[in-house]
């Protein structure tokens, strides 16, 4: 999919900077894309470290099972083949505490750490598992209680009242998050159901 | 709101010390895992804003607009908001701007200004995320992640649309 999608995006760049004359452009482009991600990469690492040290320090700890207790009975019904006690289930727990605090860079790290472990319990597969699909389709939508960085640039800009458009943006982001769970879930049920009916035919066939 | 972050690291160390963990040298180890993950989803980053920076510098991104922006005002869209729209899943920084010029440009108070808001407030960069997570793991086949993380992003457009119409 993502293949399709990279190359998808980079084909239909280059014929538009030929039929617009924008070569010269996306040369200068080819260039300094390179230097802008190593860029994006640097800001990024030192955030990811820090985080990222700081959560061993709460796993060890076991301060990520305590939040794992408190959020469980909220996740437990999107994950319903999932141990509580997993290290997959703690690390999504975090991820998810983290992204409504909106610690949006200290949430990657447990949202990484959370796919590895889902990656173990699916065989080390490169196909996505329903879990999988579950996780990363909550990370797609936003799910920051206090929008704070938008309220500032807001303010910056002049706003009179820059936390007034937060009802909207609630409404907003449960809608788009109860949309993307009902698709995620209705394919994963489908999925499953496809996978007793080989079963059941498995059994059949000795 | 600057304290949550502070607070939260404060909150993890404290409670590790009255656990009596060997904070520091946990946290050592954590950094060099975070070390690790970076240079697993490094090459998909850098693949990400390649494609995206090749779409901005082509005009591909204003042509698109164009193509739109006239359907989008039909439809009662304000058509200021399309570019942002339309950068959102790929691309935060690139977005933001979009967004501090569309502040500019007509206000954080007007009508375009508050669905643009709206609508970053409540979707995020979805390719991305996508790609990330999926990139660090090696997963390929994604499935249905990507409909369902369009149709929610589709959603939080009209959505926004439609409750600022409602509560302003």
């Amino acid at each position: 999919m993502l293949n399709y999608l990279w190359s998808g995006l980079i084909i239909i760049s280059i014929v538009c900077s030929i039929i617009f004359e924008n070569t010269h452009d996306l040369s200068q482009a080819l260039i300094e894309s390179g230097a802008s991600s190593i860029e994006l990469i640097l800001t990024m690492a030192g955030i990811m470290c820090l985080w990222s040290g700081i959560m061993k320090i709460a796993t060890e700890s076991g301060l990520t099972a305590i939040f794992a207790k408190i959020f469980a009975p909220l996740l437990r019904p999107l994950f319903p083949n999932l141990d509580k006690k997993s290290d997959a289930f703690q690390s999504i727990t975090m991820n998810i505490s983290a992204n409504l605090l909106g610690l949006g860079n200290a949430a990657t790290p447990f949202g990484l750490k959370a796919m590895k472990e889902l990656h173990t319990l699916n065989d080390h597969s490169d196909t996505a598992s329903n879990e999988m699909v579950i996780f990363v389709v909550m990370n797609t939508a936003s799910l920051q209680l206090l929008p704070t960085t938008l309220a500032t640039l807001r303010q910056a800009y002049g706003s009179a009242a820059p936390f007034e458009i937060i009802v909207p943006v609630w409404i907003s982001s449960a809608c788009a998050l109860a949309v993307a769970l009902i698709i995620a879930c209705s394919f994963n049920i489908k999925k499953r159901r496809d996978a007793t009916q080989n079963l059941s035919r498995k059994r059949d066939r000795f | 709101m600057e304290f949550i972050m502070p607070a939260f690291a404060c909150i993890v160390v404290v409670f590790g010390i009255v656990k009596k963990v060997p904070v520091f040298d946990i946290f050592l180890k954590g950094v060099k895992e975070g070390v690790l993950i970076l240079y697993n989803i490094a090459p998909t980053i850098m693949g990400l804003v390649f494609a995206v920076d090749l779409l901005q510098s082509s005009g591909a991104v204003d042509a698109i607009c164009s193509l739109i922006e006239p359907v989008a005002q039909w439809l009662g869209f304000p058509k200021e908001i399309v570019p942002m729209a339309l950068l959102r899943p790929v691309s935060g920084s690139g977005s933001t701007a979009l967004l501090t010029s569309l502040y500019k440009e007509c206000g954080p108070d007007s009508f375009a200004g508050r669905v643009a808001s709206v609508l970053a407030g409540s979707s995020e960069t979805t390719f991305y995320a996508i790609a990330m997570y999926y990139g660090s793991i090696k997963v390929n086949n994604t499935r249905h992640t990507l409909l369902a993380a369009i149709m929610a992003d589709t959603t939080a457009l009209i959505v926004s649309i439609i409750t600022v119409r409602i509560f302003f």
